[in-house]
């Protein structure tokens, strides 16, 4: 099986059992223990290969240009774990089937469960730096969910949170030092990296590279000072703790330190930091082990000092210690997964986990006992079990290795750890099953069905096996994952008897003493929880807390929801950014002439200014700000006119007036006047802020346009293409609907998305509290006159066809004239505007067929299909073609290009946006309890019957408004 | 002397439009401020066909056709507004 599929097969797999939830739990651990059946299958059958010392690989081009390839390979250690990933897996799928509660969404734990072991798989199979970050990130990712997975309990959602928090920052240190030896190599793959160990080594960038490696390793495996999140993530279900936390997860930083130890081994700073980290690790988890009464806690710290005790072997940087270390990865992921379930079990049946509820049990649960009784001596290092061959081989190397000159010391600590490990297992054992049987158990207890103890049934066998027969259970595996981490063929020799040897020595020790701490363990509890403690949880949490806090103090100076805080900030930084640009470049005056000044733009531009200046002083009045808005607007596009931009000017122009519109509809319910709320220093401050900014950018174009361009600009270009490829001679159209026709595309939509939201908001702002108080509410401006003058309606009606006409006209020229979808659909909203305002919402409704959604939503699917057209005439997306046709009665030649198609989309999604947004405006004013008038004037002469009628008429509506006459809508 | 007429017609124009302004600045009431900005758009018509015609382009065209179809759109709704409160109702 390719190495791809293998790993890619958990993630496939993982669809199944989430969508066949509700097929039960059966289902559920049928089809994940079928997809790890097939992926283990797929590794075994490549065993023979990997033993015999080949080293497999796959290569898969996907992004080779930054160094991002699927490659895969596979030699003896990644074979060591893939086989544990997927072997235990296995029997944690059978665990697991039996352990949740059928209550329980077993498919959801499953699926979990399956992206772990594909992204753990990913781990040790991947050949690429880039690609294990990602696989790296998965695991984190999927022990978050895992140990979430009881989302109602506090502890888990916290413990989840803490593991995500340390391995994942742990993992972004990894890519960190990963990325450094991949840009000392020059190469990304993981197994040239392997190959070119002087290089880096004699590299300035190696102790860097290493100590950021190495805290990713350590946070993964739980060394100190990063080991507080394991014990908080036993919240999780038991079969997570036994799968991610002791047997597969926590080994992943094991496994990049076994990966990378040909980079690293037998330099002394690799020496001095791992192995120091790993006995500390090792010596301490031990002793806060021995004092934990939850089994879990008193596992997970077993779990903490075991890694360390792997991890000081690795630092060793010596042969003996990294094969002892292979071993004891297969023995402890034995041992340990069996003790973690044995705990499951025990707390599935009696409901509690707290040693000092326990006892006892020997004869109630004689299976878990046996398992029990044989995972836990071997943990403690008892001959024959496998446990004990891997501790006398670390014991052995501890006797020989000096530390900065002391010869006693790693010995020393070596033997601590060993001896309270001697003791929390024996205490494992002791205070749960040995005793007198108690009566006071939550249930009574009994062994569990046979579904859930044949899975530690099977280790502890394995446990027993290695131990009697080392050689031939796991000598040539050993052998395999040692030859393959140190990069060297080994010939390990595994054996129960050494004869009398310093470790021996060590080990009886270690076994008489831990029973002795056993013995005195009562007394020894008391001075333990006498003594104060460091309580890693408060101090986590008091870290993230500070952290939370700076971040949220820097967000919410920076970005307090005051628009002058975020103009203030932006407009300084750009002129400070300009300042320093200018004062560090060379400045030499522009070489362009100046054109001459005439009168009229003189005046223009004085206009300009003196709105600008009464818009900043009288701003307080806002009808008065909108009007001195439009003189500004007015002076701008007559300048776009004059400084020929006619498309702008034409836009501007149609834009102004809808914007005007736009403003009054709002500024009826808004209050007329803004208050005056800044202080003195604050408006100084501000002006100056905008002084210097306007006098900044200023200044950037008088430099500019006094100046040719350093760079060929790109006008050129679209100029001498525009006729040529889209058929059109207004450059500016072109770009709009052709060159830039994917931006267009996305502002239509952005447009179209902005008007249903705005229909969307006064939709919920009139059903929620709001429409209370719209009803409540007062007219603020005194009202007078026709709400629908006859004068302004006929004259809006007879404007309506020339400006539909003028707006056919605009749209039809545009790709060769100026104009196009755009301006001609503001020019036809505003026509249909000036409707809605003669005569009234009511009436213009009732005759209005299109609705406006419908508009925006076919305006957009017409310039898309538009574009898609192109792929029809093999073309990319968007990509215009057109032609010339001659019309027959002697009317000429005309052309046709497909981006009038484009440009008719523009057009409808303009009018529909448009006309939207002032529609959902207005119907605030509707349910503020206005009414409504179904006829097109207040006073219609046309309905009287004689003329005197029609002069009283006429009469009557000069005289009074006609709001009474009016119908609810 | 076509020439001087439409120099003579552009200087007009143009102090109209600085009039206009005195106007939007100094005015007894927001009504002659919004007559004021409308009279500015007529001005402005009027000019950039001067331009147009001095210039011999029909670009300009386009813009005042524009300013003379919908630029009385605004003062209309400023007149609504002040009448009424609600441009739509």
């Amino acid at each position: 099986m390719p190495l791809a599929l293998i790993a890619a097969l958990p993630f496939l797999g993982a669809l199944l059992p989430g969508l066949m939830a509700r097929a039960g739990r059966n289902t559920a651990a049928l089809v994940t223990g079928a997809v790890t059946a097939l992926a283990l299958l797929g590794l075994v059958l490549h065993a023979p290969a990997v033993i015999g010392g080949q080293v497999l690989h796959q290569h898969i081009a996907w992004v080779p240009q930054i160094g991002l390839n699927a490659d895969f390979f596979l030699d003896g250690l990644g074979f060591l774990f893939a086989l544990l990933i997927l072997g235990i897996g296995l029997l944690i799928v059978i665990y697991a089937r039996f352990y949740l509660d059928p209550s329980e969404n077993t498919g959801e734990f499953f699926t979990y469960l399956l992206l772990f072991q594909g992204a753990m798989l990913g781990i040790v199979l991947t050949d690429n730096v880039l690609m294990l970050l990602v696989f790296w990130e998965l695991t984190s990712l999927s022990s978050f969910l895992l140990i979430g997975f009881w989302k109602h309990l506090a502890e888990g959602r916290q413990g989840a949170r803490m593991a995500l928090t340390v391995t994942g920052m742990g993992g972004l240190s990894m890519i960190a030092g990963m990325l450094i030896l991949g840009h000392i190599v020059g190469s990304y793959d993981i197994s040239t990296i392997l190959q070119h160990a002087e290089e880096i080594q004699a590299s300035p960038l190696f102790l860097p590279a290493m100590i950021l490696v190495l805290v990713g390793a350590f946070a993964k495996s739980a060394q100190f000072p990063f080991h507080f999140w394991l014990p908080h993530a036993m919240a999780a279900p038991t079969p997570v703790s036994a799968y991610l936390h002791s047997a597969t997860m926590v080994k992943a930083g094991l496994f990049l330190m076994a990966r990378l130890w040909p980079v690293f081994a037998g330099r002394p700073e690799w020496f001095y930091v791992v192995s120091t980290v790993g006995l500390v690790t090792m010596v301490m988890a031990a002793k806060i082990a021995l004092f934990k009464d939850d089994l879990k806690a008193l596992l997970a710290y077993s779990t903490v000092s075991h890694l360390g005790l792997i991890t000081f072997l690795f630092g060793l940087g010596t042969k003996a210690g990294a094969i002892a270390g292979v071993f004891h990865i297969i023995n402890h992921a034995t041992f340990k997964a069996a003790l973690f379930m044995t705990a499951g079990i025990v707390d599935h049946e009696t409901h509690t986990r707290d040693a000092k509820r326990l006892g006892g049990l020997m004869t109630l649960m004689p299976i878990t006992f046996t398992i029990a009784t044989v995972a836990g001596l071997s943990m403690a290092g008892i001959p024959p079990f496998n446990g004990f061959l891997s501790k006398e081989m670390m014991l052995e190397a501890a006797a020989h290795t000096g530390w900065w000159g002391l010869d006693w010391i790693v010995p020393l600590g070596a033997t601590v750890g060993a001896l309270f490990s001697v003791a929390y297992a024996l205490r494992y054992v002791a205070h749960v099953f040995l005793g007198p049987v108690r009566d006071d158990y939550p249930t009574q207890p009994h062994d569990p069905v046979p579904g859930m103890w044949i899975s530690p049934a099977i280790l502890a066998t394995l446990v027993i096996l290695i131990g009697l027969f080392p050689m031939t259970m796991a000598g040539w595996l050993v052998t395999a994952a040692a030859s393959a981490v140190t990069g060297a063929e080994v010939h390990p020799h595994i054996v129960l008897w050494h004869g009398i040897t310093p470790a021996l020595w060590m080990s009886v020790i270690a076994i008489a003493g831990g029973a002795l701490l056993l013995a005195l363990h009562a007394p020894l509890n008391r001075l333990w929880e006498a003594t104060p403690k460091p309580h890693a949880k408060a101090m986590f949490d008091a870290v993230i807390d500070w952290a939370a806090r700076g971040a949220r103090g820097l967000t919410q100076g920076l970005h307090n929801g005051a628009i002058s805080r975020y103009l203030a900030i932006f407009s300084v930084v750009v002129l400070v950014a300009g300042v320093w640009a200018f004062f560090t470049g060379a400045y030499s005056p522009g070489t362009r002439p100046m054109t001459p000044l005439e009168p009229v733009p003189v005046i223009a531009w004085f206009a300009l200014m003196a709105a600008t200046v009464a818009v900043v002083r009288y701003h307080h009045n806002r009808l008065l700000a909108l009007v001195l808005v439009g003189i500004i607007g007015l002076m701008v596009s007559i300048a776009f006119v004059y400084l020929s931009a006619p498309d702008l000017a034409l836009t501007q122009i149609s834009v102004e007036v809808v914007t005007v519109m736009l403003l009054l509809l709002a500024l009826n319910f808004l209050p007329k006047d803004s208050p005056r709320e800044s202080s003195a220093p604050r408006k100084t401050r501000d002006a100056v802020i905008a002084i210097a900014s306007g006098l900044g950018l200023g200044g950037l174009i008088y430099a500019l346009m006094t100046r040719d361009f350093a760079y060929p600009t790109i006008s050129d270009w679209h100029m001498a293409h525009s006729k040529a490829e889209a058929g059109g001679e207004n450059v500016v159209n072109v770009i709009i609907v052709d060159f830039r026709g994917y931006d267009t595309f996305g502002e239509i939509t952005v447009l179209g998305i902005a008007a249903l939201a705005i229909y969307a908001l006064t939709d919920a702002l009139l059903r929620g509290p709001a429409n209370a108080r719209l009803r409540g509410w007062v007219p603020d401006l005194k009202r007078a006159g026709d709400r629908h003058p006859l004068m302004l309606v006929v004259a809006t009606r007879v404007m309506m066809p020339i400006a539909v006409l003028v707006g056919a006209f605009i749209y039809l020229r545009g790709h060769n004239e100026p104009g196009g979808g755009f301006v001609a659909g503001l020019v036809i909203a505003i026509a249909l505007l000036m409707q809605y305002m003669a005569s009234g919402f009511a009436w213009a409704h009732l005759r209005q067929r299109a609705n406006y959604q419908n508009l925006i939503g076919f305006g957009v699917l017409l310039a898309a299909a538009t574009g898609i057209g192109a792929f029809f005439n093999g073309r990319p997306f968007l990509t215009s073609d057109f032609g010339h046709f001659y019309l027959p009665w002697h009317l000429g030649e005309f052309e046709l290009a497909t981006a009038m198609g484009f440009d008719a989309g523009v057009f409808l999604t303009v009018v529909g946006a448009v006309m939207l947004a002032l529609a959902s405006l207005s119907l605030i004013a509707r349910r503020a309890g206005e009414t409504v008038n179904q006829t097109p004037m207040s006073t219609d002469p046309s309905k009287a019957k004689t003329p005197e009628e029609k002069a009283n008429a006429l009469d009557e509506a000069a005289a009074e408004p006609h709001d009474d006459a009016s119908e609810e809508h | 002397m076509i020439h001087y007429a439409m120099t003579f017609a552009l200087a007009c124009f143009g102090f109209a439009l600085i009039l206009n302004l005195y106007r939007v600045f100094r005015a007894p009431g927001v009504p002659d401020r919004v007559l004021a900005l409308d009279t500015m758009v007529i001005n402005t018509i009027a000019l950039l066909t001067l331009l147009g015609m001095i210039e011999g382009t029909t670009v300009y065209f386009e813009a005042s056709l524009l300013f003379a179809m919908v630029g009385f759109v605004s003062t209309v709704a400023y007149a609504k507004f002040m009448l009424r409160g609600d441009i739509i109702e």
